[in-house]
């Protein structure tokens, strides 16, 4: 057997792995390498237990060299996995490398069939389509592009913080965006952490200050990533900076506007403090923001309702003239090799559980409220109070709210049962209350929470095993009057409960946040079902998604708590900057091309392309495909009218011949 | 507006003021209710506790009925009924074993039923298909100062939380409301009346029924407004008993038509008042027009 590209005879070698039991235990591997080696061009046709391993590899390698091997095919897993490892073997033995073709058996066959005879039958059929094709492969070769060096960060929580700062700290130049007028995120908000009950801003605003300071940071806070083009090692970004009507680089932080601001009294609920406070129109996010600048909110501001205001603010700020009502939004475009999205998530919405009374009964607060509650610098001065201002007697903690829930969210979120206790110790601290603490398990799986929980009993606090079927405020007995009351199944009492006490906590879960698809869409990334951003590879790639370039960190990837979203978050920065240390992007040679002479003008590629790969030469009056955006996607070379647009590795002859093998066998 | 009326035994019986009034508000409102001829019992729950399949096979003559009848909806106002008649035409749709029972038996009497019929409730019918628009234009004596528990029960909403939430219906609320009456916060408003267990077992049913009048008037409700006639039943014939176990609670129970009927300016002696135990206080005098 002949064809243009192998300087004489086609000669094949086949090889079909067992994956230990993986493939074997369903596909009748012997019997596969048999049928092949009866194919006609094929020389060597083998079945071996583990063909990614090295003698597996010295196998193919040593066939190339004794027997004249000009084309290899190996029958084994995903080509995501050792597409990689069998050509860089074909290589080395001194073929081309993409005189290789890979079968996936395996995530294709033997692990979702369960008939032996069917599916060795799947895989003879796969394997001799692989083998007709790959006759027809041309030579070909990747390309390199060169990497821009710097880096974006989307996000400006902990997550982001710590991502931005490690490549910062490795010299890279970071844009940090934040939506917020402040970074910070939801660590901010925090009074302590879990286990060790150090606080949250001591070891959070020393981190926040860097990035302020750092020579090679760019932090643009109240600013949203708007459009993403290009690809690894050449994203253009257009990122919206909204106007804040404060100059940053002029405002010291010196608060005479607030002071001064015609609303005298605080009115608006304050977005740090969930609702629980007020601020004005002009403010400041928190006391450790960063930037240390006030941000005027045109929304609430009379000037921008009415404008007819005195502007009493403008007068304050005199000389320092960093008040500019003037301001306009901003587009600006920035050039980055690569990106990483942090950009966290959002708390369950109490009240679409009804049954528990939240927005219903005053006394019923979610775990952040309650967080700002105990947080000296929060609303009440650090002291957890009723809403009648008396410090509650006993507390409850509602576990697992929009967590581990068919009718809700599914998912466990992880850190709300640690949460949760780190509250109740300190609700018992600041209020001698009775706790207790409504739970299905308790999951304290991290470093030091066990022994936290350990604690957490030795200190007092009751537990009650059981989902709460209700929070209400009827009462059965005299002790129940004026209480709230949780109904609760406590399954290891074996008991209905009524359990009256003063306040509530429910510990709400982490869900997506709600732009989540758009933010998806734009860095063309995958979501789960749940709509947490999905990691490459849950194992392997737990940071990289399915865009190159593009890393993800911390919550948006899923629920974490704070050690685990800095792991990741350096994770992430340690795979942008291999790939910005190594300079550049090895680009698979599967791109579209264009045949000139058949090409009509027609234009109608021009559109479809989704990487605006393709350019029209008005005068040669032919299309043309920038190799370097192409990722072969294939979409052109199926639209073209006259046939004239190809795809390497995806030839009419090799597509053909691929479908003749299975047919054939069929 | 035209519907198939399903009464159901409670309808003629113990609970014929609700029939009372909620025939004269659905004539006020211009609404038809043509009572199928010849219906029978719906079963109620102990059948279906018996046998599934031949209780099944009762209850979707009815159905069965309602179809022959005519492509409207069924309304039946008895919370039971409602309950059983829908549970019967989801058994039919989802076991293939009770719908070939069912069809056997209908066939022997010469009938069958497609499962299109929609069985619906009346305070559905009220607020979703006549409107509350239409409903606050007839109100011309508004309830205004009387504090109202709506009491909707559990059968209505659970399973088959069809036109309202499950834990937090609301559509009795905004009816009330519409009538000008002030609608106290009743958490208790899906909570078991006791049901059969007052007669089986007093003092587990009688406790139920206790807690549900106590709270309603510990939360200052002149009145409890219910849709279910066991709940009407259950809350109004026991206050004996209740009292001298647990003490005074005492509140009168009326069906939500009554209410309707009274804002309405209809015949009070005309809407079935008469027949509670604990009497409704009449609405203060209101002037009469000039």
């Amino acid at each position: 057997m002949k064809n243009n590209y192998s300087n004489g005879e086609v000669r094949v070698g086949f090889y079909v792995c067992h994956c230990g039991h993986n493939i074997a235990g369903m596909v009748d591997c012997p019997a596969v390498a048999y049928y092949i080696s009866r194919l006609p061009g094929v020389v060597v046709s083998r079945d071996y237990k583990y063909m990614c391993s090295d003698p597996g590899q010295e196998l193919i390698k040593q066939d190339i060299k004794e027997h004249g091997l000009n084309r290899v095919v190996v029958a084994s897993c995903s080509p995501l996995l050792h597409e990689h490892t069998f050509r860089h073997a074909v290589e080395a033995a001194g073929l081309n490398p993409f005189f290789f073709q890979m079968v996936n058996i395996r995530e294709h066959g033997s692990w979702v069939h369960t008939d032996r005879a069917a599916a060795t039958d799947k895989a003879m059929a796969l394997s001799r389509a692989a083998v007709n094709r790959v006759r027809f492969h041309r030579p070909l070769e990747t390309t390199r592009v060169p990497i821009h060096p710097d880096v974006l960060v989307v996000g400006g929580g902990i997550a982001g913080i710590h991502a931005a700062l490690t490549m910062a700290n490795g010299g890279k130049k970071v844009f940090l965006v934040e939506r917020d007028p402040s970074i910070g995120g939801h660590m901010a908000k925090f009074d302590k952490t879990f286990p060790t009950l150090d606080c949250a801003a001591c070891i959070l605003t020393p981190k926040m200050s860097a990035v302020r300071s750092h020579e090679n940071i760019t932090l643009w806070t109240y600013s949203e990533v708007v459009k993403v083009e290009g690809y690894v090692g050449n994203y253009v970004v257009t990122v919206k900076r909204k106007p804040r009507y404060v100059n940053e680089e002029l405002c010291i932080g010196c608060q005479e506007c607030i002071n001064a601001c015609i609303f005298k009294e605080a009115k608006f609920p304050d977005e740090f403090n969930v609702g629980l406070s007020k601020r004005k129109p002009v403010y400041i996010p928190f006391p450790q923001a960063v930037p240390q600048a006030v941000v005027i909110d045109p929304m609430r501001c009379l000037h921008f309702k009415t404008g007819k205001c005195k502007q009493t603010c403008v007068e304050a700020c005199g000389d320092r003239h960093a008040i500019d009502l003037n301001q306009k939004e901003e587009l600006v475009q920035i050039k980055v090799g690569n990106i990483v999205v942090a950009t966290g998530f959002k708390l369950f919405d109490a009240k679409r559980i009804p049954q528990y009374g939240y927005g219903l009964y005053p006394n019923v607060v979610t775990s952040i409220e309650l967080e700002r509650l105990v947080t000296s610098s929060g609303p009440t001065g650090g002291h957890v109070v009723l809403n009648n201002g008396r410090t509650p007697q006993s507390v409850a903690f509602v576990l697992c709210v929009g967590s581990r829930d068919h009718k809700t969210n599914r998912w466990c979120s992880r850190t709300c049962c640690m949460h949760s206790m780190k509250l109740a110790q300190l609700v018992r601290e600041h209020t001698g209350a009775d706790v207790t603490v409504f739970y299905l398990d308790i999951r304290a799986p991290g470093k030091g929470c066990e022994e936290f929980y350990d604690k957490s009993l030795k200190d007092g606090i009751q537990f009650v095993r059981g989902r709460v079927a209700e929070v209400t405020d009827w009462a059965v007995t005299p002790e129940e009057e004026g209480k709230l009351v949780v109904r609760v199944e406590d399954t290891l009492a074996g008991l209905v409960r009524r359990i009256p006490v003063d306040m509530i906590v429910l510990a709400v879960g982490m869900e997506p946040q709600a732009d989540s698809q758009d933010v998806r869409r734009l860095f063309n990334m995958s979501c789960g079902t749940e709509g947490w951003f999905l990691e490459k590879h849950p194992k392997m790639a737990p940071v990289s998604t399915f865009t190159d370039g593009v890393f993800i960190a911390g919550c948006c990837q899923g629920p974490k708590d704070i050690p685990d979203s800095i792991a990741q978050a350096g994770a992430a920065a340690a795979e942008a900057m291999a790939l910005i240390d190594r300079g550049y992007i090895e680009q698979e040679p599967n791109t579209a091309y264009i045949v000139e002479e058949d090409c009509s003008g027609c234009k109608s590629c021009v559109p479809l392309c989704p990487y605006t790969a393709i350019t029209f030469d008005e005068a040669k009056g032919k299309a043309s495909i920038n190799a370097a955006l192409c990722k072969g996607c294939g979409t052109c070379v199926a639209a073209c009218p006259s046939g004239s647009i190809r795809q390497h590795l995806f030839e009419d002859d090799e597509i053909f011949s691929e479908i003749e093998g299975v047919l054939a066998h069929a | 507006m035209t519907y198939n009326y399903f009464p159901g035994c409670s309808l003629k019986g113990l609970g014929r003021a609700y029939e009372e009034s909620l025939l004269p508000v659905m004539r006020h409102l211009g609404v038809e209710m043509a009572e199928l001829d010849d219906w029978n019992c719906c079963g109620a729950t102990a059948y279906m506790s018996v046998d599934e399949h031949m209780a099944c096979v009762l209850a979707a003559r009815n159905l069965a009925l309602a179809e022959k009848a005519g492509p409207q909806d069924l309304v039946t106002p008895c919370s039971a009924c409602y309950l059983v008649l829908n549970k019967t035409k989801h058994y039919i749709k989802d076991s293939p074993e009770i719908n070939a029972t069912v069809q056997r038996g209908l066939g022997a009497i010469g009938l069958s039923f497609s499962g299109k019929t929609a069985v619906r409730h009346p305070l559905d019918v009220l607020v979703h298909d006549v409107g509350l628009d239409v409903i606050k234009e007839k109100v011309v004596r508004p309830l205004k100062g009387l504090k109202v528990a709506p009491y909707y029960g559990c059968q209505v909403v659970r399973p088959y939380a069809t036109f309202d939430d499950a834990w937090n219906p609301t559509t009795m609320d905004r009816l009330l409301k519409t009538l000008g009456a002030e609608v106290v916060h009743y958490p208790l408003k899906t909570k078991c009346c006791g049901a059969s267990l007052t007669g089986t077992v007093p003092e587990a049913g009688l406790r139920l029924t206790y807690i549900l009048l106590k709270e309603a008037v510990r939360r200052g409700a002149d009145v409890i407004a219910t849709i279910c006639p066991l709940c009407q039943f259950n809350l109004d014939a026991y206050h004996d008993q209740v009292e001298k176990r647990w003490g005074p609670a005492r509140i009168p129970t009326v069906y939500f038509t009554q209410l309707m009927g009274l804002a309405f300016g209809l015949p009070v002696e005309q809407l079935g008042l008469n027949r509670n135990f604990v009497p409704m206080k009449p609405l203060p005098e209101v002037p009469a027009p000039a």
